[in-house]
């Protein structure tokens, strides 16, 4: 697009309603564009402000979203502004790009549409990082994300009496959620050691209204009577062959093997990006050591390596839901500003800062809660890293000894790690782990899974829609 | 000054695809000593991600000398490469869609009587009771009980390896750079790591080996092509054969875990070295796909690839020795067909850099029957004597 675009010429389109997604379609709306937005979800909001179906509405925000409450009126009262001055297309999943276009299946009707864009703004967001434990694909084990849009999205909970466990941030909010919720939460098992916590705490102090939430969580937990166990090592979850479920887990606490009943699990290692659709764009991605992952690459603004592709939020390195509203509003501006519109330079310049200043944070964070670097080391043979092709922590070491796989898409083709319905992204950053200490070499050395479409499965008989009409 | 590696020996390779892996290990097995380079890893271009259909039938007579050679490495597999690469007999049946398609079926077995590909034509009653799972355009086909399929991604990986093992120098991640001919030796660089000298070399290149040809003074009309592929997530066991369609569009086949893999259209070039399916392609053979075998319509797609391979006009490989210069001998351009002859094109490629001749007719596949040769591209490469 040259500077001579008009505002009616340009047909810039946002993937993501989420805290970046609409704060970026609020922001282009405001100087006279007409976004699409597009998301999977049949309602705005993304993870964190994720709402529940309309008759399924009962629970105030309050409830639902605790002390984010204000902040997901917000961001779900901003989306609802835009009504009639965006095109939005929920339950909406994008499955490719090419071209200029993106291909948009819309789950209920499972019709399938093309979506032309001049720019594009790329807001998808996150899912759990799973470093698999034996035991895990027995029912009643979760994500603590997925643990999450159960109680937020459908109103339940996982079991009756749950432990969370594995490391990050997320790990004491869903406790403490769910534990308000009237849930028994068993205890609380943290990977991390509190001499991490401690050692994080300046840095984490640069956001101290954040730190002190954190803080408050742990503590409530504590008040109410929940076990709370820092540097554990997760062994198995127990289970009962017979009924096929959880029935307690194992751990090792430092000096010993303990164990506890409970009928479900939630657990996870932080977030990690939603990144397939920037790699089908051709974004060039790089190694991020903070997030420990290969990441399409972004400036400041949010622009990418391809011209007229944005990207804001989550999707491109795990920030948070605050940076992310920044973020979009950024990327908004920016791609305003690469289509010869005036835009507000000094707000731009602040949003720039904010971000920025937020990074101390994230570092304390990762310090706080790092992702066990001896899960590799310790994962037993049989242990299942990727469910989809059934393909075990000993296949992958045996991949990589006899076959000399030394880089992951190496180690896909030999293995099927990464080869089934979620293209790798729940088991990849496991078999990454896996792949680096095994040969000796960073994670960053490894390599990444390349993505294909579609980005999720899609139906065989897609309906296909009139083109272009979106 | 510089500390690169000069490394002398028999047969140099360029391209560690199917095709320059088994020639590597057919030139150990004849006990030349063989330097392999490859820029990436090998096997991980169109010899990896292809369909994995490994079949004689509906081959032009031309090649089908070649083929029933392949069809014999296949069948020692294990033998050779330490692994099955979940090879199988499973049978290709070739579908017949109008009576027209089942008479050209037919023209082609009569054709190829010589050859001893074992085709039984199946009528359209037959057909119904024996895969009631097929759609009901099928009127009948063409069997080949003795063709197959495999698993490319293991399958030509394991050619480089096993050549390895029989002491072939395998170099992945060594891109050519430079190659030279002083009339006796060639050169072979690739940046400042690695040169080879040897009296031989292959161009086993893929679909770039019309780069290296050219610096011999050879041009071809080679360009590239993108097969399209797709698989779906995996669903309860129905088909044993691999199927494909009188006239071309769509071709599959069922794992062992289930998913069903097809291919059918042509994808894109995102540059020249990598490709990606088209969205067209996609929901063409999609709609294909359940006219053929209508119990896939609930299932969904989980994946799709493509990759880039050489085409020549003819759509017959290049395979054989090069009409410029002495000592080098192509082989490429396989077209989309390359996998199941791969291995035989291999040995013979290895039968050339010994004997200078083979002893499976290649005739067909000689570069002359291009234009003729014009001035060699490289300077490096002018010493070259035209023969
Ligand atoms: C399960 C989960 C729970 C979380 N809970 C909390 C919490 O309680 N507190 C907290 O501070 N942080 C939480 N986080 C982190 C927080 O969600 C993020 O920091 C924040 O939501 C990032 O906003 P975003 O706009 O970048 O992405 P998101 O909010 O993740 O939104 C991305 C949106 O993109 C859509 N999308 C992605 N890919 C596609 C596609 N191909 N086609 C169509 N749509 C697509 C998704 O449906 C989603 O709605 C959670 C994260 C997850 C994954
Ligand atoms: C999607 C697809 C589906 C197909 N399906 C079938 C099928 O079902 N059945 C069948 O028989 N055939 C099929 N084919 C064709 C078959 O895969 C090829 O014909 C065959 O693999 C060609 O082998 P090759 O060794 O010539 O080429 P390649 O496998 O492409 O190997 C050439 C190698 O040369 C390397 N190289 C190139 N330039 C240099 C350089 N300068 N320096 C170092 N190395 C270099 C490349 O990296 C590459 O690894 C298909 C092909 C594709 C793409």
């Amino acid at each position: 697009m040259t500077t001579t675009t008009t505002a009616n010429e340009l047909r810039p389109v946002i993937v993501g309603a989420g805290p970046a997604g609409v704060r970026a379609a609020q922001t282009l709306v405001a100087h006279g564009l007409r976004p699409v937005v597009i998301d999977e979800a049949p309602r705005a909001g993304g993870q964190i402000y994720r709402r529940p179906p309309t008759d399924l509405a009962q629970r105030t925000a309050r409830t639902l979203y605790g002390f984010e409450s204000k902040r997901a009126d917000a961001v779900h009262e901003a989306f609802d502004a835009l009504q009639g001055r965006i095109d939005h297309h929920p339950d909406s999943l994008v499955w490719n790009a090419q071209g200029q276009q993106l291909d948009v299946l819309h789950n209920p009707t499972r019709s399938t549409r093309r979506v032309p864009y001049s720019h594009l703004i790329v807001a998808t967001g996150a899912t759990d990082r799973v470093l698999p434990v034996p035991g895990w694909t027995l029912p009643g084990v979760y994500t603590l994300g997925g643990a999450q849009v159960a109680l937020k999205f459908q109103g339940c909970a996982i079991g009756q009496r749950v432990v969370f466990m594995g490391t990050g941030p997320l790990l004491y909010l869903v406790a403490y959620q769910y534990a308000k919720a009237g849930v028994a939460v068993a205890a609380v098992l943290d990977t991390a050691r509190l001499a991490d916590q401690l050692a994080a705490t300046p840095a984490m102090l640069t956001q101290p209204a954040v730190f002190a939430k954190g803080v408050y969580y742990v503590g409530w937990l504590r008040a109410h009577g929940v076990a709370l166990h820092s540097g554990v090592r997760p062994l198995r979850v127990l289970g009962d062959e017979q009924q096929g479920r959880v029935t307690g887990v194992a751990w090792h606490d430092g000096h010993e093997e303990r164990t506890l009943a409970c009928d479900a699990i939630g657990f996870g290692y932080a977030l990690r990006s939603e990144t397939q659709l920037a790699d089908l764009l051709g974004c060039r991605f790089d190694y991020a050591p903070m997030h420990r992952a290969h990441l399409p690459v972004r400036n400041a603004a949010g622009r990418t390596s391809v011209e007229g592709v944005y990207l804001a939020g989550d999707g491109a390195g795990i920030m948070g839901a605050d940076a992310a509203e920044w973020a979009g509003e950024r990327a908004a501006l920016a791609l305003l500003a690469d289509s010869g519109m005036a835009i507000d330079t000094a707000r731009a310049t602040a949003l720039e800062h904010r971000i920025d200043r937020l990074t101390t944070f994230r570092r304390g964070l990762e310090r706080a809660f790092p992702l066990p670097q001896d899960w590799a080391a310790h994962a037993p043979d049989d242990l299942v890293v990727c469910r989809c092709e059934n393909v075990t922590a000993g296949t992958l070491r045996q991949t990589i000894a006899v076959n000399g796989a030394d880089e992951m898409n190496r180690l896909k083709a030999l293995s099927r790690v990464g080869m089934g319905r979620c293209q790798g992204r729940m088991c990849g950053a496991a078999a990454a782990e896996i792949l680096a200490h095994a040969t000796g070499q960073s994670v960053q050395q490894v390599g990444r899974l390349r993505g294909q479409a579609p980005i999720k499965p899609i139906p065989i008989r897609l309906v296909p829609c009139t083109e272009g009409d979106a | 000054m510089t500390t690169i590696r000069i490394l002398r020996t028999d047969v140099a390779i360029i391209g560690g695809g199917i095709v320059g892996a088994s020639a590597a290990l057919a030139l150990r097995q004849m006990g030349l000593g063989v330097a392999l380079l490859e820029r990436d890893l090998c096997g991980s271009r169109s010899s990896g991600v292809n369909y994995g259909g490994v079949r004689r039938q509906g081959r032009p007579m031309s090649q089908l000398p070649l083929a029933q050679r392949a069809h014999r490495i296949w069948g020692r597999l294990p033998e050779l490469l330490g692994t099955d690469g979940e090879y199988i007999r499973s049978g290709h049946f070739k579908i017949a869609r109008s009576e027209s398609d089942m008479a050209s079926l037919e023209r082609y077995r009569a054709l190829s009587s010589d050859f001893d590909l074992g085709l039984e034509l199946i009528s359209a009653a037959r057909l119904r009771e024996q895969c009631p799972w097929l759609g009901s355009r099928a009127v009948g086909g063409s069997l080949c009980l003795e063709d197959g399929q495999a698993n490319p991604r293991l399958v030509s990986p394991a050619f480089a390896l096993a050549a390895q093992r029989a002491g072939a120098q395998v170099f992945e991640r060594h891109k050519v750079d430079e190659v030279a001919h002083d009339g006796a030796m060639f050169m072979v660089r690739s940046g400042n790591a690695l040169e080879v000298h040897a009296p031989v070399l292959l161009n086993c290149a893929g679909a770039w080996a019309g780069a290296i040809a050219e610096q011999f003074g050879e041009t071809l009309p080679l360009r590239s092509g993108h097969p399209v592929m797709a698989v779906t997530e995996p669903v309860p066991h129905f088909m044993d054969w691999s199927l494909g369609v009188e006239g071309g569009g769509i071709y599959c086949r069922q794992v062992a875990r289930g998913n069903l893999v097809l291919g059918g259209g042509a994808g894109i070039a995102l540059d020249a070295d990598r490709a990606r399916v088209d969205r067209d392609a996609i929901a063409t053979l999609a709609v294909q796909a359940v006219e053929l075998l209508p119990a896939l319509r609930h299932a969904h797609f989980i994946r799709t690839w493509s990759g880039t391979e050489g085409y020549l006009p003819d759509r017959e490989p290049v395979l054989g020795p090069s009409r410029t210069t002495p000592g080098l001998f192509h082989g490429f351009g396989f077209a989309g067909a390359g996998f199941q002859i791969g291995p035989a094109a291999g040995e013979v490629l290895a039968e050339l850099a010994r004997d200078g001749r083979s002893s499976t007719p290649i005739e067909a596949f000689a570069i002359e029957r291009f234009d003729p040769v014009s001035e060699p591209a490289s300077t490096t490469a002018s010493d070259a004597l035209p023969h």
